[in-house]
């Protein structure tokens, strides 16, 4: 994408930019569409969120008396009879990080205003992070199967499972929401409310746009990230 | 509903012609740059429905918050009532058990800092004005904003559900401390505390939906010639507050939801080995600290979600009513900005007595003595703004002096508490009653009465009446003094807080006409308020005419196409901003006002300064 231009407004690149976008009227992030200053903001907020859990998360591991289970055991898959650390993690992670891929592709064809590519993509992304949900849904009923209940476990301190299942949990759901409203806008990109001048939406005067996907992606993005860290602190510590 | 948008109304995008308010005398000293933004396409609703209840006009979204908020407010005074009863006239009452006044001291603090001063504030005030402040039509997601407050409407219904179920409302302290306040014996550790956490999820979820439409506002919706430095007080202190509010939520978020697994799946995040009646407990291994740690991150920010908008406001009002430019606007930007980020490294001082380590009691008490710094500027501040001003002593200006004297006073209270050795022996005494109802309590209550009274003719059309309005300042000022003055020398004599009698404690005798005094001035106080619904009431009916900007001011909201505005605000066209709001007795100008919109040609004989 190139740079927006403002009507008689020099935009300035660099930390002089910033003071002069900050310092001048109508608009601080020049350009930048009211969706996408917003899912920025949310997205701020929400990994005030995933922090607080995180964070509860390690003071909890660390001040339970009790000793916590060895994740790379509790993880590990079964294939033939041996034992493989994390093979399933991986794989979640990997189809997870490949829908990133698909969707940063599906923002791309999307300002190119191709829209067969883009809702391909789009659904390609959906079903990448229903694979994800699907798999998740795998490991909680194996480990469930195993004994690990919310409030107790056979491998050890209770916390363990309390945090597993909130925290995957949480973040499931945000893949869940994630994959619902991918398929939405699949829809709308097939449906052409994105041609033209956009569809007015229903109760609202906004016009569908194909910023929309870029803010979708955004999240998409954000909860990527978000799964990288729960990886490194539930499977890797 | 309707789903025609009435394609007539929609205002034409505005040409990018370089205009002034009269045919430009100067041009180029009057130019200001063309627009960035297509003009905003509203929702007109058409049905009562579309119009008053489901509605996306960010007005009336502010009102609706408003009475809501003030329906809350009136229930958590009735509550402060019953509990004034029990600790005044000790039995009295007779359905009062130690169980309900648990209940009610619970209900009254999160009823009032969260569901009516919070919501008040940033939903009521900040609807209402954010959009007319900053020359925009609407909130940038009228249909989200809309959403935002009924999710707000659900968490009350919620909350207020949990006086109906058996058990009642939770009666843990509004602090909602675990272990004990999801354990038997506690009031309310059945239906009432998980209410209590679903309620308070549900306000997160929908302040979020709210708040991000306040900041987009602010950030990307303002009209031409709007800078960040031209915006009223009022903006920056609703601004910082949401950013607050925005990092200081989640933490709610993730304890209430934490606390309600606790209760319900039976995990342990912060609930330790329990004995109970010589059985253990299921829980074990969690931190009651954690929670503190949780709840108090939340917390703190959260006095200072509720201060600074009032600080903002009241920086206004001051400005107008004392014809005088605010003194150190740019200080008073700064300090509201510095006083927000300090807010996030101060929460553990409200855990001195929690058995954390003490270095972290010094590491809390210097940066809460540090945010003495920026509070005391703004104190200065007003009081400079004020001197030599040409003050009008009616009611919105009595508000505000009384809020100053009242801040201060809980203010200097505050740095007591905020030092570890000092605040040991206080803690948990009516010291700490006395001082947070001072400075959180009753000084914002002051800004939001002065801006009730100073705003009632925008949104209405019609003055208050001054003389009803002077005896519920005074009678309100004064009894709130009544009310907080002997609750200090009540803490320094060691009367502790949340308790429900004295039995027969040695206090009894040197507290107990002490607190008949205070329920007494209490009970008069909660009635002075009725006199502004009645002043409400009556205004309404035959109240004196305002006409456009009664009160001479420069700032956007008195300056709409229609006295109240109407859906879109500004008529045609959108207002083009050529100075800050505060060009008031400026030498040489033919009126003591320049409002916001007049371009710099029509006062270029007069000695205003560039802003």
């Amino acid at each position: 994408m190139s740079d927006p231009k403002i009507d008689g407004f020099e935009l300035k690149p660099g930390f002089k930019g910033m003071a002069s976008d900050t310092g001048s009227d109508q608009t601080m992030f020049k350009g930048v569409h009211w969706g996408k200053a917003m899912m920025w903001i949310f997205l701020l907020s929400d990994t005030f969120v995933f922090s607080c859990f995180l964070i509860s998360y390690m003071k909890g591991r660390a001040s339970t008396p009790v000793d916590w289970p060895i994740p790379s055991e509790v993880f590990a898959l079964h294939v033939g009879g041996v034992p493989v650390p994390l093979l399933l993690i991986a794989i979640m992670t990997f189809v997870l990080i490949t829908s990133s891929g698909t969707m940063a592709l599906a923002v791309k064809y999307g300002y190119e205003k191709n829209k067969k590519m883009c809702g391909w993509l789009v659904l390609a992304t959906a079903i990448g992070g229903l694979t994800f949900v699907g798999m998740q849904v795998f490991e909680w009923s194996k480990l469930i199967h195993e004994g690990v209940r919310p409030w107790g476990n056979p491998f050890g301190a209770a916390q363990f499972g309390s945090f597993f299942f909130m925290i995957t949990g949480f973040h499931g759901f945000h893949v869940s929401i994630g994959v619902i409203f991918l398929f939405i806008y699949a829809y709308k990109i097939f449906a052409g409310h994105y041609d033209g001048e956009g569809k007015r939406g229903w109760f609202t005067t906004m016009r569908s746009d194909y910023v929309e996907i870029e803010i979708l992606g955004l999240y998409w993005h954000f909860v990527d990230l978000v799964w990288v860290f729960i990886f490194a602190f539930f499977y890797l510590w | 509903m309707s789903d025609d948008y009435n394609d007539n109304k929609i205002i034409q995008a505005q040409s990018s012609e370089v205009m002034g308010g009269s045919a430009g005398v100067n041009p180029d000293m009057d130019y200001v740059r063309p627009s960035e933004l297509p003009e905003q396409d509203l929702y007109h609703g058409h049905t009562f429905l579309t119009k008053w209840v489901f509605c996306q006009d960010a007005k009336v979204i502010g009102v609706q918050y408003f009475l809501t908020a003030v329906f809350t407010g009136v229930v958590g005074l009735i509550l402060s009532w019953l509990m004034r009863l029990q600790l005044g006239f000790p039995g009295l009452a007779g359905f009062m058990t130690a169980e309900h006044y648990y209940q009610f001291v619970t209900m009254h603090g999160m009823i009032m800092v969260v569901y009516f001063l919070t919501a008040l504030f940033l939903g009521g005030f900040g609807n209402y004005l954010i959009p007319l402040m900053v020359g925009a039509r609407d909130m940038v997601f009228p249909y989200v904003n809309m959403l935002s407050f009924w999710m707000f409407f659900v968490a009350v219904a919620v909350l207020m559900a949990s006086f109906f179920v058996p058990g009642g409302p939770t009666g843990s302290g509004w602090t909602l401390y675990p272990p004990q306040a999801i354990l038997e014996g506690t009031p309310g550790s059945g239906a009432g505390i998980l209410l209590m956490l679903i309620s308070l999820s549900l306000f997160v979820i929908g302040f979020t939906m709210g708040g991000l439409n306040y900041l987009i506002t602010i950030l990307q919706a303002r009209t031409r010639g709007m800078t960040l430095m031209r915006m009223p007080l009022t903006i920056w202190g609703i601004f910082t507050a949401t950013v607050l509010a925005m990092l200081a939520f989640p933490a709610l978020l993730v304890s209430s939801i934490m606390m309600t697994l606790d209760k319900v799946l039976g995990t342990s995040f912060f609930m330790p080995t329990i004995l109970k009646a010589g059985e253990v407990l299921e829980y074990g291994g969690g931190s009651p600290i954690l929670f503190q740690h949780l709840f108090w991150f939340f917390g703190h920010p959260e006095v200072y979600i509720v201060a600074l908008p009032a600080f903002g406001i009241v920086s206004d009002l001051i400005s107008v009513h004392a014809r005088k430019n605010i003194f150190g606007y740019r200080m008073m930007v700064w300090a509201i900005v510095g006083i927000g980020a300090l807010s996030f490294f101060v929460w553990a001082h409200h855990m001195y007595v929690s058995g954390m380590n003490p270095w972290f009691g010094f590491f809390f008490a210097s940066t809460t003595l540090i945010i003495a710094v920026p509070t005391a500027m703004k104190v200065y501040n007003w009081i400079l703004t004020l001197w030599r001003g040409n003050i009008r002593i009616n009611t919105v200006m009595l508000w505000c002096l009384g809020f100053i004297v009242t801040f201060v006073n809980g203010g200097i209270t505050g740095i007591f508490l905020g030092n570890v050795t000092v605040d040991v022996p206080l803690s948990d005494t009516y010291f700490v009653v006395a001082h947070f109802h001072m400075v959180m309590g009753i000084a914002p209550l002051m800004v939001i009465m002065g801006a009730v009274y100073h705003w009632f003719p925008l949104v209405s059309g019609r003055l208050l009446s001054e003389k009803l309005g002077k005896w519920h300042f005074w009678l309100t000022f004064l009894g709130a003094y009544s009310i907080y003055f002997p609750m200090h020398y009540l803490g320094f004599i060691g009367v502790p807080r949340r308790y429900f009698e004295m039995y027969d404690s040695p206090y009894m005798t040197s507290a107990v006409g002490m607190n008949e005094f205070i329920s007494l001035a209490a009970f008069i106080v909660g009635a002075a308020q009725f006199i502004l619904i009645f002043n409400v009431i009556k205004t309404l009916k035959n109240g004196k005419k305002a006409g456009k900007n009664p009160w001479q001011a420069n700032s956007l909201e008195w300056h709409t196409s229609t006295v109240p505005p109407e859906h879109g605000n500004f008529g045609d066209r959108l207002p083009v901003v050529h100075r800050w709001a505060y060009d008031y007795s400026v030498p040489g100008a033919k009126e003591d006002y320049i409002p916001q919109t007049t371009p710099p040609s029509e006062v270029a004989h007069t000695e205003v300064e560039k802003t």
